[in-house]
Order: structure tokens, then C-alpha cells, then sequence
């Protein structure tokens, strides 16, 4: 019998034996050398690197013009929009889903329809190791692509400006350059889970960008409508209603887009005090347009820091639950 | 059994809802075995390979690999199983050595002896002058071979081929059949699913013989023939003379005599009754030959679907 040379535990009770993780080195060398060599990956990063260039350049050409303004003069790097092109924050804001969509979409269908999956889980690896290793590839490999972005933006303002930036304006970049892998976390967990949900790339990559289009140009006309609904009217007999105001900056925040957003404003224009409604009673004393010192600004967007990051966190394990309830047959 | 037990399913049950996909299989895999897997789709055999191998759940029952159990170990029993499924698939942007860099990498090979390895696998499956090419250029028998160096890199204890023959020419098929006798005789214990009768029965020791999700038959196909056919002796007579069939059919221990064109006979007997004949014969008809016949798994087969299907109805 079994049960006598097995002992007597229940095997389902006792649970698996070995490392969840075993494997996960190899998985994640291996996708981030696919992703640093695919011609997608290739063409996703001249689109970036050109479009936000061309924004950093547009946008030093303005400061020259106005350089005594401001004491950032980095940080205006990235804000600062000139027509026709927009700020290099919105450019980012609305490349980083693509890229990360594109990274993502096909990792594990892509695996069922080459049916290299079934051939990877025969080795001693867990699925455990074989999801997270290619969110981790993923997200390696938009960290290495943003990081040469910012270090060539930087490189740019040094050149054109003629100027070094102050430690404040590194540490306030390098928080949004850490925001900004965190938002892109986001929709590389998006597109991982509809890539474990949809068999087929193409609907896979339909549904993410389904999503992102939805929070990206409809949510600010959704939020008011089911703020609305949820608070009642925006406006009071005294103005603008505070109920109505928080509830739809509630669900306004559900967007992976408003959250970034209002990371790096907070960041990258020390000015900002505060990243919702403002009442008469809390300006009391404030000195209205002096920057805030950076461990303030830090202060106030870690809700939506952490916000990102739990809402990658929570879509990563909807997508880990799904795909260990998958049978493998391909 | 010829050696240690290397594969042991017990009540083996794998429920998908309502549909009970594998239904209590009891069997054994003994060290340096060839053992085929038979049945028609969706009988059972892939998902009793999918939980021998630790990648789906059994609902029920217990099963041992290589000394451990693939619920609880299965990193264990993957380590010490290879494994070729039944349409096996590379990476395409990727060199054939690449791909099996990978999963070896995997499996926990250094580099060293991915290096030794690699050379070595290629040359024994005959791809050796095409390691460095990209898979995309593979014909899907070469894809196949590969499939199997990936195994012989892995040097497992246990090979389970799900289907491996089944996009190879004639001759490769013979060369890739050469090929598991080459593993069984390196001590490597084989699992074969396969639906090409002859080929199975060409390299297997035994069979096991799904139906609905049950181990309907398991054993040699002389056993098997026993079982189903009602003897496991085929005798072929070639005799001339008027009511041979009759004649034969009288023999004590005769189960059935199948006319095969012209003077010949095939008789299946319950014994070696070949003494039997040839003095029944002797009194009224001209023998003029008389030799065993393989009994063969394709009779088997459709013999045991036929009647399977008959008491359906």
C-alpha cells in the first residue's frame, strides 16, 4: 500500500514540499532577454524615448526663456508643455500602459499557444516561479528602458542648461521615476492577468487596452456621473458640496492614471500642498506658492504610492489564483 | 517485473465537475519497463500522465514516482521524470541548444553539463548538425527528436512520451522507436501513450488499456489476447482438404478459427495446440504448415472496443 511507504499524512493536508521560487532566476533571465531583444520591445522604446525627448527638448527650449521663474528648473523639465507637444509627465502618463501591455499580453497564453507550457512545467519549477518570474522580467525591463530615459533627460538638461540639478530635484525625480515603474507595475499585472484569462493574445491585448482607454478617457466623465449618483448634486445652496467633492475624488483615485497623476505633481512641483479639496480654514498661515520641503511632498503622495503598489499586488494574485486553478495541457 | 517498482498508482481518480476524467487506476512501472498506454481520446491516459508528473491535482487516491509522491514532492518526481507531450513546442526565436539551454537550466544542469550534455543529445537523436539553428527552421519531426534530447539531457529514471510518433515519417518512426529501446536499455523506465497499435506493441513490454477513464486490460499482449480474445495462443495453419474449418474448430481448447484466404487458417487456442492439429488434421486433410502467430494488440484492441461498445448498447 501507498499510505505504508508514504506514511500516513495526507499529502493534500501536508501541502508541497520545496521552494515556491525554485527556478525563478532562470525564468526571469530568460524573459527579460526575450523582452530586451524582441523587435516589439525595440519599437515600443524608440516610440518613448523619441516622443519624450522631443518633449524634454521642447520644453528646455521654453525655460531658456524664462529661466530666473523658477528654482527647479529640472523638475520643469518634465512639466513644463509647449504646443503642439505635451509635458513629458503626460507623455509618460500615456505611453508607460502601452509598454507595459505590450510586455505583458502574451506571457502566458503565448506560452499555451506555442505549447512550450506544459514542456517549462515539466521541470522542476513551480508555477509559482513561472508568473512571477515573467512579471519580474517585465518590469525589469521597463526599469532598465525608463532609466536610461531619466538618465538621458538628465543628461539633456545638463547640456542645454548648463546646469547641474540640486539634490532636492534628484530625489524628487528619483521618486518619480520609482512612481512611474510603480504605474506601469500596474498595467504589467493588468495585462499579465488578462494574458492568464484570455487563451487568445489579440483579446487579451483588446481587454487591457480596453481598460486603459476607459481610465484614461472616459473615468472623468464616469466619476462625476456615479459621484453624483452616490453623493447627490456637486453644488449646495452654499457651493460646491464637500460630500460630493470626496466621493468623486474616491473614485476618481480607482484610476491607476489619477494616482500617478497626482504623484508627480506632488512631486515634481514642490508648490503643491495638497492633492484634494482645499478648505479656507487649512490655509491659514500657509505661504501660498513656496515649495514644500520634499520630505513633505513625499508625505503626501504615499497614499497614492501605495495605492499603486497594492493595486499591482492585488491584480498580480487575482492573476496567480486563476493560474493555478488552470489545467495544463498544452 | 524486472526491476524496482518506479511508477505505482493506486485508486488514481481525477474528477472535472460532473465528468469523472480518471476513474480508481491501480498500476505498476518496474525500473527499465516499456509500458504502453492505450485507449481512445479522451479515455484518461493524458490526465493519469499530467498527475504521475505533478501537474494536475488527483481528486482521489495515491500515486508514488521515483519514490515520491508528485502532490507532495513534485519538484522531486519533475527532476527525475522527462517528459515528451504529445505536440511539443519550442521557442521559435530561439536556437535549438537555447531552448534546451533553458529548460535544462531548469532542471537544475550547470553549465558544464549543459555543455557535455547537449552535444552528446544531439548527435544520439540525429540533429547534431543543426544544434545552432533557429527551432523556426525545424520540420515537426525534428521537433520531436528534440523533444527527446531534451529527455536524454535530463538523464531521467522515467520517460513518459504522450503520443511521439505521431508527425514522423516511416523512417524516423523506426529510428525513434530505436531510440526508446536505447533508453530502456540505459535502465530508463518508459511510458508510452500512443494510438499506433503496431508501434506499441513493437516496444512494449506491457499495455495498460483505458476505456472511460478505468484501467480496462493491463499486462503482456500475449495476457491481453488471453483475455480478450479468449486464448492467448494464435496458431496459423496452412492445410488443404475439405471442412478444415471444422475440423479445427474440433480440437478441444480451439476458441475460434479465422479464415485467411486461400488453405490458410488463423486459429486462436487456449494452449499450444499446434501437436493437436497436426493429428486432427493428419485423417482427412494435407498439412503443410503449421507456426505460431504473434497475437496481435490491434486484434486486441479493436476486439475489446467492439465488445466494450456492444454491452454499451
Amino acid at each position: 500500500m501507498l499510505s505504508s511507504d508514504a506514511g500516513a499524512t495526507d499529502p493534500r493536508a501536508a501541502g508541497r514540499r520545496g521552494s515556491p521560487w525554485t527556478g525563478l532566476g532562470t525564468v526571469v533571465a530568460k524573459e527579460t532577454a526575450d523582452h530586451l531583444s524582441s523587435a516589439r520591445m525595440r519599437i515600443l522604446e524608440a516610440l518613448v524615448f523619441l516622443t519624450a525627448i522631443a518633449a524634454a527638448y521642447a520644453a528646455i527650449r521654453q525655460i531658456r526663456q524664462t529661466i530666473g521663474e523658477s528654482p527647479f528648473l529640472f523638475l520643469r523639465l518634465l512639466t513644463m508643455a509647449q504646443d503642439p507637444l505635451p509635458s513629458f509627465i503626460s507623455l509618460l502618463g500615456f505611453l508607460i500602459p502601452l509598454v507595459a501591455i505590450a510586455l505583458a499580453f502574451d506571457s502566458i497564453n503565448g506560452e499555451f499557444n506555442r505549447r512550450t507550457l506544459s514542456r517549462v512545467l515539466a521541470q522542476p519549477i513551480y508555477r509559482d516561479a513561472l508568473l512571477l518570474g515573467k512579471f519580474l522580467a517585465g518590469l525589469l525591463a521597463l526599469t532598465i528602458g525608463l532609466t536610461s530615459l531619466w538618465l538621458l533627460v538628465i543628461g539633456l538638461g545638463l547640456l542645454l542648461l548648463g546646469l547641474p540639478p540640486s539634490t532636492e530635484e534628484m530625489v524628487r525625480m528619483l521618486g518619480f521615476l520609482v512612481a512611474t515603474l510603480a504605474y506601469g507595475g500596474v498595467w504589467l499585472a493588468l495585462a499579465l492577468l488578462f494574458s492568464v484569462v484570455f487563451r487568445a493574445p489579440a483579446t487579451a491585448a483588446l481587454a487591457a487596452l480596453g481598460t486603459w482607454l476607459v481610465f484614461s478617457l472616459f473615468w472623468s466623465v464616469i466619476a462625476p456621473i456615479v459621484a453624483s449618483l452616490i453623493a447627490g448634486p456637486p453644488e449646495g445652496i452654499l457651493g460646491p458640496r464637500l460630500a460630493y467633492l470626496s466621493t468623486e475624488q474616491i473614485i476618481d483615485r480607482v484610476a491607476p492614471n489619477t494616482l500617478y497623476a497626482e504623484t508627480a505633481l506632488a512631486l515634481l512641483q514642490p508648490a503643491t500642498r495638497a492633492l484634494g479639496p482645499v478648505l479656507i480654514s487649512q490655509l491659514e498661515g500657509a505661504v501660498l506658492g513656496a515649495p514644500l520641503p520634499v520630505t513633505q511632498s513625499f508625505v503626501l503622495i504615499w497614499p497614492q504610492l501605495t495605492g499603486l503598489v497594492a493595486a499591482t499586488i492585488l491584480i498580480f494574485a487575482i492573476a496567480y489564483v486563476l493560474f493555478q486553478r488552470q489545467e495544463i495541457r498544452a | 517485473m524486472a526491476g524496482d517498482t518506479v511508477i505505482r498508482a493506486e485508486a488514481l481518480t481525477k474528477r472535472y465537475g460532473a465528468n469523472l476524467a480518471v476513474d480508481h487506476v491501480d498500476f505498476e512501472v518496474a525500473a527499465g519497463e516499456i509500458v504502453g498506454i492505450l485507449g481512445p481520446n479522451g479515455s484518461g491516459k493524458t490526465t493519469t500522465i499530467l498527475m504521475l508528473l505533478g501537474l494536475t491535482e488527483p481528486t482521489s487516491g495515491r500515486a508514488m514516482v521515483a519514490g515520491f509522491d508528485p502532490l507532495r514532492d513534485p519538484l522531486e518526481v519533475k527532476r527525475r521524470v522527462g517528459y515528451l507531450p504529445d505536440q511539443i513546442g519550442f521557442y521559435e526565436n530561439m536556437s535549438a541548444r537555447d531552448n534546451l539551454a533553458y529548460t535544462a537550466r531548469l532542471a537544475g544542469l550547470t553549465r558544464r553539463e549543459i555543455d557535455e550534455r547537449f552535444i552528446a543529445a544531439l548527435d544520439r537523436v540525429g540533429l547534431g548538425h543543426v544544434g545552432h539553428a533557429r527551432v523556426t527552421t525545424y520540420s515537426q519531426g525534428m521537433r520531436q527528436r528534440l523533444g527527446l534530447a531534451e529527455i536524454l539531457m535530463k538523464r531521467p529514471s522515467i520517460a513518459v512520451l504522450d503520443e511521439p510518433t505521431t508527425a514522423l515519417d516511416p523512417h524516423s518512426t523506426l529510428e525513434f522507436l530505436d531510440m526508446i529501446r536505447a533508453l530502456k536499455a540505459d535502465g530508463t523506465a518508459v511510458l508510452l501513450s500512443s494510438h499506433h497499435l503496431d508501434q506499441v506493441q513493437s516496444v512494449c513490454d506491457r499495455v495498460a488499456l483505458f476505456n472511460r477513464g478505468k484501467l480496462a486490460l493491463s499486462g503482456t499482449v500475449t495476457e491481453l489476447a488471453g483475455r480478450v480474445l479468449g486464448g492467448g495462443y494464435v496458431i496459423d495453419v496452412e492445410a488443404h482438404g475439405v471442412n478444415v474449418p471444422e475440423l479445427l474448430s474440433a480440437v478441444p481448447g480451439v476458441v475460434r478459427v479465422q479464415p485467411l484466404g486461400g488453405d490458410r487458417y488463423r486459429v486462436d487456442c487456449q494452449r499450444d495446440l499446434r501437436a493437436d492439429i497436426a493429428r486432427r488434421l493428419a485423417t482427412a486433410a494435407e498439412l503443410t504448415g503449421i507456426h505460431f502467430a504473434a497475437p496481435s494488440l490491434n486484434e486486441v484492441y479493436a476486439r475489446y472496443f467492439a465488445e466494450a461498445r456492444d454491452a454499451v448498447e
